[in-house]
């Protein structure tokens, strides 16, 4: 049974550790509030994401479109009532609520590979509508940008308005730099203790009783439809949430945030962190967006700069087979580290720091022992 | 002892060519334990797949207490208290022994669904006991915080029997609930079954096995391909010619 002090461990540590990422980030040349956002950002959409593919076992292909959506409605939030982030956001998950309301119930009709076919048209739908038939609301290729002219009514009824397109802003407070960091960074956390209280509750036990056997429990008398449609539509909100923040963070929305590839990175930010771990998915967003922004940023100079210590023949070599992995090349990189994963942890990294926790702690798993003991019929 | 709880009324079943039930006409009163024997592919499994909605008869029609639930959903036919034990036993493999109990009594006691998200599941605190004390009953109860996936076949039977019974259901269908058990648990189980009887459940059961029959069933129903062949109580059943020929008779 789950303890509920341990759980309040857990909730400080990981709150700690968010709050304090401008502190450790700093060594590994990631402490700049741009690429912490990203991280506090795209780990809330992981933890939405898991709530399904983690706990109810559906492997949803499109959830970027509800990340496109909330940024969507978070921007016309900015033009239409004011630059306050608050209302912008509750947009965001509402409406990207409501779509996850209508995606779901259509995609929840099938499970396994039809579920997760039937998502991603869905989301390829919605990134082409974007381009096309809908580019009143989504300004199409430009993405939907902040303006002068923008009605802003709230704003301007209160006449807080000066030269220039202002910010996005909470409480009158700009968002930016470490200020927008600390304002995800809260919401991640706040974002972290709701899937830890749906893991904990009766629901989510039958969130995770659907995963192991979903035919069983119709004959234990659930209804599982609104069970998995309920999943869906949190982690559509967490979607939402995110997509909000991204656009909170820089008020411009683009359909490339709904494209397919944008769905896979999530897919594998979980996987690679720990499916149906908590900590797992924000750990996964946190490698992912780190490699993406870190890994691709180095360069040649960079490669002998760290290996300058060589004698020149060598350095050179050693050059020029780093390079292929570094810039460019990151997604290669990224490939074999996530293949290496997938192989060897198929738990993720969160299995990597259990088998670890085992190794010095010499308690032996409780998996290994159970398995002895069944005797054989 | 006087009205039926299960009336099964003039059910055909055929798949494809082949008819696996014609004219089944059977009714359960209330109290009883009903044994349906028969050898392999006499269509038992058949009529308890229809009682519990997971198969629909071509025609005729399942009513239990008054009301017909031939077309009612499963998870409407178990509200209803009609629970089913499985031949092949249907646990959820990821969760502990006890959550695998906990899960019908949830299901007991909120219905079909409740969007309980923000109740903490160590505060449930009646449904553990309850579950608990269903693990206890079975002999599971050393075990409760183990993976229901590690447990031998004749464990998940003993643990399947715990999830059905932790529903009180008004009539629990049992599908050969000793096969793969041995002869030890298979007299566990039986005593434990007879402390139903004694409570006034309603029982259906499927059994291979003679003695768990003959010591358990206040009536026997005898299938042979798809067609009801005798009906009565447990010594005249056994003393039927047309049933020693068709069944006793065969195989055994």
């Amino acid at each position: 049974m789950a303890m509920l002090r341990n759980d309040l461990v857990l909730l400080a540590v990981f709150a700690l550790v968010v709050l304090a990422m401008p502190l450790w980030l700093g060594p590994i040349g990631a402490a700049y509030p741009d690429l912490m956002q990203k991280i506090a950002i795209y780990g809330i959409f992981a933890i939405g994401f898991n709530i399904l593919f983690g706990m109810t076992g559906y492997l949803s292909f499109g959830h970027a479109a509800f990340l496109g959506v909330g940024s969507y409605a978070a921007v016309w939030s900015f033009k239409l009532l004011t630059m306050s982030v608050i209302p912008a956001v509750i947009f965001a998950v509402v409406i990207a609520g409501i779509f996850a309301a209508a995606i779901g119930f259509i995609s929840l009709r099938r499970s396994g590979i039809y579920f997760s076919i039937l998502t991603l048209a869905f989301a390829q739908m919605s990134y082409n509508l974007a381009y096309s038939v809908l580019t009143p609301i989504t300004n199409g290729e430009t993405g939907l940008q902040l303006a002068l002219d923008d009605p802003r009514v709230l704003d301007r009824a209160l006449s807080t308005g000066g030269p220039g397109i202002p910010a996005p802003s909470l409480f009158g407070e700009q968002l930016v730099g470490l200020s927008g960091f600390y304002f995800c960074a809260v919401l991640l956390i706040l974002c972290f203790f709701l899937a830890m209280r749906i893991d904990r509750s009766p629901f989510g036990m039958m969130l995770k009783a659907i995963k192991s056997n979903q035919t069983r429990m119709a004959y234990t008398g659930f209804n599982t439809k609104p069970y998995t449609l309920a999943a869906f539509i949190i982690s559509g909100m967490y979607a939402g949430l995110a997509g909000g923040l991204l656009a909170a963070t820089d008020p411009l929305a683009g359909a490339e945030r709904m494209q397919w590839t944008a769905s896979g990175e999530v897919v594998l930010m979980t996987i690679l962190g720990g499916v149906g771990t908590l900590v797992g998915p924000v750990v996964g967003a946190g490698v992912i967006k780190y490699f993406e922004n870190i890994f691709s940023a180095f360069h040649e100079a960079k490669l002998h700069e760290a290996f300058s210590f060589m004698p020149d023949g060598l350095e050179n070599f050693f050059v020029a087979i780093t390079a292929p992995f570094v810039g460019e090349g990151w997604h290669l990189t990224l490939g074999i580290v996530f293949m290496l994963i997938v192989i060897f942890l198929p738990g993720g990294l969160m299995e990597g720091v259990r088998r670890l926790r085992t190794a010095f702690t010499r308690k032996p798993a409780a998996r290994e022992e159970t398995g002895k003991f069944a005797p054989a019929e | 002892m006087s009205n039926a709880v299960l009336h099964v009324a003039d059910v055909h079943k055929s798949f494809g060519g082949l008819r696996a039930l014609s004219d089944i006409d059977l009714q359960v009163m209330e109290g009883t334990t009903h044994a349906i024997i028969g050898p392999n592919g006499a269509g038992k499994s058949t009529l308890l797949n229809v009682c519990i909605g997971r198969i629909a008869p071509d025609t005729g029609a399942v009513v239990f207490d008054g009301q017909v639930i031939t077309g009612k959903r499963p998870h409407e036919i178990n509200q209803m208290g009609v629970v089913r034990v499985f031949q092949t036993p249907e646990i959820f493999p990821d969760l502990t022994l006890l959550q695998n109990v906990m899960v019908p009594a949830f299901a007991k006691r909120d219905g079909s669904f409740r969007l309980n998200a923000l109740q903490l599941t160590s505060r449930q605190s009646a449904i553990r006991e309850e579950a608990e004390h269903w693990l206890e009953d079975v002999g599971l109860y050393k075990q409760r915080e183990t993976l229901a996936a590690s447990l031998s076949r004749g464990d998940k039977r003993r643990l399947e029997l715990a999830m059905g019974l932790v529903q009180h259901p008004r009539l629990l269908l049992l599908d050969e609930p000793t096969a793969g058990m041995s002869r030890h648990d298979t007299n566990a189980t039986i005593d434990l079954l007879k402390k139903f009887k004694e409570r006034g459940m309603t029982k259906v059961i499927i059994e291979h096995d003679m003695h768990v029959v003959f010591s358990l069933a206040d009536r026997v129903t005898v299938l042979a391909q798809g067609r009801i062949i005798a009906d009565g109580k447990p010594d005249e059943v056994r003393g039927n010619p047309v049933v020693q020929e068709a069944y006793l008779g065969g195989a055994h």
